[in-house]
């Protein structure tokens, strides 16, 4: 019978989101496959999650350890060598966590790596066929995983469906002492929170949002008039922080901030699931880029090809003509 | 410190517009617009200012085919004081564990205290890095987007989740992703690629790095892509057309409709 693991990503006592869509993703890998629960850390926190766990997976493996409490990703990786079976499917988020445990987590259980899976289609033999995303969205592609020696995959937040928890009566099985040796070369030292700006972009119900198609900094400006006409403000994607032409609390995504406003204006924004992740509450989406094979107009309401720099100023004016 | 950094020439997402091929089984690579993985430049600039401020030097390596020696020059011409090219018929169509097995062989006939790659390339895994430093069991921290090198210990940065920044010391030698933002890379004019066009880039092969052919390439892939496929657009947007006056006059009943205006 496969197996397949699932970590369970939590902050303050609470499972992330992708706690719950795992066993949707376990299904479509092989509908008779056992699932279990991971979780690791530390004390109060841990046990709540796990006990929160138990409605959802039928088993779940708990290690408490004093330098778990902390999700170092280098600690985690050796107690998952000494846990998991080296044949196994190990899932894991493909968050920030996911992205630096599960690569070197592969190399360690000498198994496949397969990285943000968005769907998968079954087991055929020993080889699991996957879906996954390329080019920041722009293409799909099936791949084909040989799983004979275990594999190690990050599916994509929100990728699958979420099931409604407390269905199961799981039973916590508590693995602490087969931790293992837990000494590490990378050693977590605190979190700096996120610098607070002049605007907070999450209480405005409109947002008219710039991407890289706005193309220079001078051209913020024309936004800008469009967010006063809309009575909204600007936000912006990733690489409008990088550059420096707006200040990183204007950032939507999972590196920057969630947002649920009424009605999102993405101009020039291709759509990258990293951007989309910020935008919550089932906002009216309006797209408006020049490349007709852009990403964002999948997940958009409503979509317009056409140069923004152009665009932008004439709806502008016309909103402010009203 | 001797730095490496792992660099990728990768197709343009702000350049092209993605077709498939006739066949349906690879995109049409006919006419795509190539450049650097836009996280490497950001690794290549981090890697020239540390050298800058502790001395040292910068090799950028990369696997591929000949084509990828431009971009080696053009982060050389940034900077980096080698390039190494690794390439052979028998490296295509490896998966991420192949890569950074190639990597490794290359890497462990140097003497680095600090290897960096991009936090992700075209393929969207962000996988390499993370494997190179198993293989070689060295420390790794990807997503790092602040490092500070004192007395040969290593203090770096991990942006996470709402741009939180998650602190770590690190033993060296290690293996760091490097994400965008850290720094702003310098701007590469055509008079810097021409200053580092003769310079001469030693290409390697299986034999030179000592690799058994079985174990990486399509032979050793455990993970293969079986074709590229486009989603449906039908399914997304309701695509408003017309003249820009027609567009902008149904945007604008829809915006009240839903309470934009
Ligand atoms: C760990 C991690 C976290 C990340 N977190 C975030 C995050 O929080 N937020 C975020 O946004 N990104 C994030 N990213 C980056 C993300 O992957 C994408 O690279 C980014 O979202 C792309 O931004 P973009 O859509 O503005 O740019 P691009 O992908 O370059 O898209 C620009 C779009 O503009 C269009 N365009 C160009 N010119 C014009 C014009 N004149 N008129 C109309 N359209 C035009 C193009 O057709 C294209 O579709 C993260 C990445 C990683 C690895």
């Amino acid at each position: 019978m496969t197996q397949i693991f699932a970590y369970i990503p939590f902050k303050n006592g609470a499972a992330e989101d992708v706690a719950l869509e795992y066993p949707s993703a376990a299904k479509k890998i092989d509908e008779g496959a056992s699932l279990t629960a991971v979780v690791t850390g530390s004390g109060a926190d841990l046990d709540k999650v796990a006990d929160e766990m138990t409605s959802i997976y039928s088993e779940v493996i708990k290690i408490d350890h004093a330098d778990l409490a902390y999700p170092n990703a280098e600690v985690v990786r050796k107690v998952l060598v000494n846990i998991i079976p080296t044949d196994a499917i190990f899932l894991t988020a493909h968050d920030t966590f996911g992205m630096d445990l599960a690569p070197g987590l592969s190399v360690k259980m000498d198994s496949a790596y397969a990285a943000d899976m968005v769907d998968f289609e079954g087991i055929d033999g020993t080889t699991l066929k996957a879906v996954r995303q390329e080019l920041g969205g722009a293409v799909s592609t099936h791949v084909a995983i040989d799983i004979s020696s275990g594999v190690v995959m990050t599916v994509r937040p929100g990728s699958f469906a979420p099931v409604d928890g407390g269905s199961a009566s799981g039973a916590v099985v508590d693995k602490s002492g087969d931790a293992g040796d837990l000494s590490a070369k990378r050693k977590f030292l605190e979190i700096v929170a996120a610098e607070v700006g002049d605007v907070d972009i999450t209480k405005s119900d409109v947002l008219v949002s710039v991407g890289r198609g706005i193309e220079d900094e001078e051209n913020i400006e024309v936004a800008q008039e469009l967010a006063e006409a809309m009575n909204s403000v600007v936000s912006c994607s990733r690489p409008i922080v990088d550059a420096k032409w707006l200040e990183k609390s204007r950032q939507v995504g999972t590196s920057g901030q969630t947002v649920k406003p009424k009605v999102y204006m993405a101009m020039g924004i291709s759509g990258s699931f990293q951007h989309m992740g910020g935008v919550k509450g089932n906002p009216f989406i309006v797209a408006v880029n020049k490349n007709p094979k852009a990403p964002i107009f999948q997940v958009a309401d409503v979509g317009i090809v056409e140069d923004i720099l152009d665009f932008m100023p004439e709806l502008t004016e016309a909103i402010n003509d009203l | 410190m001797e730095i490496l950094v792992c660099v990728k020439r990768v197709p343009d997402t702000a350049e092209n517009e993605f077709e498939l091929n006739s066949a349906g089984n690879d995109l049409d690579r006919d006419d795509l617009v190539y450049s650097v993985n836009e996280w490497d430049n950001y690794a290549v600039e981090e890697a020239i200012q540390i050298v800058d401020k502790v001395g040292g030097s910068v090799t950028v390596i990369t696997v591929g085919d000949d084509e990828s020696e431009e971009v080696l020059r053009r982060e050389m011409a940034m900077g980096a004081n080698n390039g190494i090219l690794l390439s052979d018929d028998a490296f295509e169509g490896s998966d991420g564990l192949g890569i950074a097995a190639i990597l490794k062989a290359e890497t462990q006939k140097g003497n680095y205290d600090l290897i960096m790659s991009g936090a992700q390339a075209d393929e969207g895994a962000g996988q390499v890095g993370g494997m190179l430093a198993a293989m070689l069991d060295y420390p790794y921290a990807s997503l790092v987007n602040k490092i500070e090198i004192s007395d040969g210990k290593i203090t770096v940065g991990r942006e996470i989740e709402g741009g939180n920044q998650e602190m770590n010391e690190m033993d060296l030698p290690c293996v760091l992703s490097i994400q965008t933002g850290i720094n702003e890379p310098r701007y590469v004019g055509i008079r810097g690629i021409r200053k580092v066009a003769s310079v001469d880039i030693p290409v390697k092969g299986t034999s030179d790095l000592g690799l058994d052919a079985a174990n990486v390439g399509e032979a050793g892939a455990k993970t293969k892509r079986v074709d590229y496929f486009v989603p449906d657009t039908g399914e997304g947007a309701e695509m408003l057309e017309g003249s820009t006056d027609e567009i902008i006059e149904k945007l604008i009943e829809k915006l009240k409709a839903k309470g934009g205006l």
